[in-house]
């Protein structure tokens, strides 16, 4: 296996040569993940934070239920979306198949669930700190999802960066319903699956290698953008 | 919390609906891989821009996902090489006219170990019985696609039940070619391919052509334009198109003269 060395060269190559359709792939496998985790955040978070809120009949069967909805394979939420989106589908008039747009609904689908359910974990243990709080200065529910949230937030950024992680990573929804387009819906799982086809491991692994380096770039990031913030508060 | 998400959740998509729609000219190719694999897009659909301005986007799966896909309206154009599956695509009113793009044939590939000696052979059933008397180990794509369709065509007329043998010496490994010939390497198996995405196929290991040249081995590639009467979202017009453009004499010497290695892939033979 000579393929190894070789795909770093490879990989390191396209970096530094500027390679303008490798730009473009991982531009929009970032824009595309990005945007559904940002979505996937905004419907997570609230609902996390409801189910530590609020103590309602079968919330331990909702909670069981967004539980299992981590495990959902990609390729059923592609399939799913694409039977939706699909022309025939009843969503069909939107026309929005085989656009980025269809990749970030279904990456949404297929981390919401994530985020909610780790972020419920997250501030739960918030909850149980701050229940007494919440109780004598008789904070209203919403003040005190919004409470657990702001404060919650450290936590809560590894929850967003498990959700990323899953979400970038994905190939089997994307290539369903974005249709692996070059110029339009190639990301960097699906141009990994294409190259793996034409037989060029090598590039396959470059990819590969590329795509894992954004990941620990972006896992820095936020660790350091943390430590930051962590300073500064208790400074 | 009451009707507020979703106004916006609608609100939203229809703004990326209209971006979507705003977009340059475009028309959508349900395709088979092989065009794909070999590069030919990558070849013809620049030239296609530059004198029409009209971005061609292809989705590339399997022939029979392709057509699944186009039945469901999701294309203007459908690219796919299996002859009958695109008569009855036609005869069903999801297509207007079927006309014929270009050929290539298939051919049996398999490990310099040669272990059935089927090596050298031009009887492309023959050697397949050969195969399963050995009981050589066999990939098959087992996806319903193209490819499969015409081995599948070659074991009846082999007289072979490869049903039975199904997870024995003979593996369905339900995916595209590419991963089939990956799969095939990997595990010491022939398997049949077309000729294109083999020559431009990267992993080849030891493998070689070891039958070619059997008439039942040739390949159709044939196009079609999703029936407009049938899906409205359908650019006929821009559709219609594209394939006059393939089938017109331009189209069809560019087509021959796309070559990989010095070896042509594909053999215009449109209206004929």
């Amino acid at each position: 296996m000579q393929d190894f060395s070789a795909a770093f060269g490879l990989a390191f190559g396209l970096i530094a040569s500027g390679d303008a359709d490798l730009f473009e792939i991982v531009g929009l496998s970032m824009r595309v993940s990005l945007t559904a985790l940002l979505l996937s955040c905004l419907i997570g978070f609230p609902i996390g934070a409801l189910l530590v809120v609020r103590k309602f009949f079968g919330r331990g069967i909702v909670i069981a239920l967004v539980n299992s909805m981590m495990g959902f394979p990609p390729v059923v939420i592609g399939l799913l979306v694409y039977l939706a989106l699909s022309r025939a589908g009843p969503l069909g008039w939107l026309g929005l198949l085989y656009s980025p747009a269809a990749m970030i609904i279904a990456q949404t689908l297929l981390i919401a669930p994530i985020v909610a359910a780790l972020s419920r974990q997250v501030l739960e243990a918030l909850q149980a700190e701050y229940d007494e709080q919440f109780r004598s200065l008789g904070v209203s529910r919403g003040s005190a999802m919004l409470a657990l949230i702001v404060d919650g937030r450290y936590g809560l950024v590894t929850v967003a960066l498990a959700g990323f992680g899953r979400a970038v990573a994905e190939v089997g929804a994307v290539i369903i319903v974005g249709g692996n387009i070059e110029h339009l819906t190639r990301v960097m799982t699906t141009a990994i699956a294409l190259e793996t086809s034409k037989g060029d491991l090598g590039m396959a692994l470059a990819l590969g290698i590329i795509l894992m380096s954004i990941a620990v770039s972006v896992n820095l990031g936020a660790s350091a953008l943390r430590a930051i913030a962590e300073r500064q508060a208790y400074a | 919390m009451t009707m507020k998400p979703a106004v916006l959740g609608a609100a939203l998509l229809s703004s990326l609906a209209a971006a979507a729609s705003a977009e340059a000219p475009s028309i959508l190719v349900q395709s088979t891989t092989s065009t794909q694999n070999s590069g030919f897009y990558d070849y013809i659909l620049p030239i296609y821009k530059s004198e029409t301005g009209v971005t061609v986007n292809v989705v590339a799966v399997g022939t029979g996902q392709a057509i699944k896909n186009a039945q469901n309206c999701d294309a203007d154009v459908l690219l796919v090489h299996a002859r009958a599956a695109e008569e009855k695509f036609v005869d069903g009113g999801f297509g207007v006219a079927r006309s014929n793009l270009m050929y290539n044939d298939f051919v049996i590939v398999g490990p310099a170990a040669d272990p059935a000696g089927i090596d050298g052979g031009s009887d492309a059933v023959a050697a397949l019985r050969t195969i399963a008397e050995k009981k050589a180990l066999f990939a098959s794509r087992g996806d319903d696609s193209g490819t499969n369709k015409a081995e599948l065509r070659l074991w009846d007329e082999a007289g072979v039940d490869t049903k039975s043998a199904s997870g024995g010496w003979y593996r369905a490994t339900g995916s595209g070619m590419g991963a089939t010939l990956n799969a095939s390497v990997g595990m010491g198996a022939y398997t049949i391919s077309d000729r294109a995405t083999w020559i431009s196929f990267g992993n080849k290991g030891d493998y070689r052509i070891t039958v070619e040249g059997d008439p039942v081995l040739f390949n159709q590639y044939g196009i079609i334009l999703v029936n407009p009467e049938k899906c409205p979202s359908v650019k006929a017009d821009l559709g219609q198109h594209f394939i006059d453009w393939l089938t017109s004499p331009q189209g069809q010497e560019l087509i021959d003269d796309f070559k990989l290695d010095g070896k042509q892939l594909f053999f215009a033979n449109a209206n004929r």
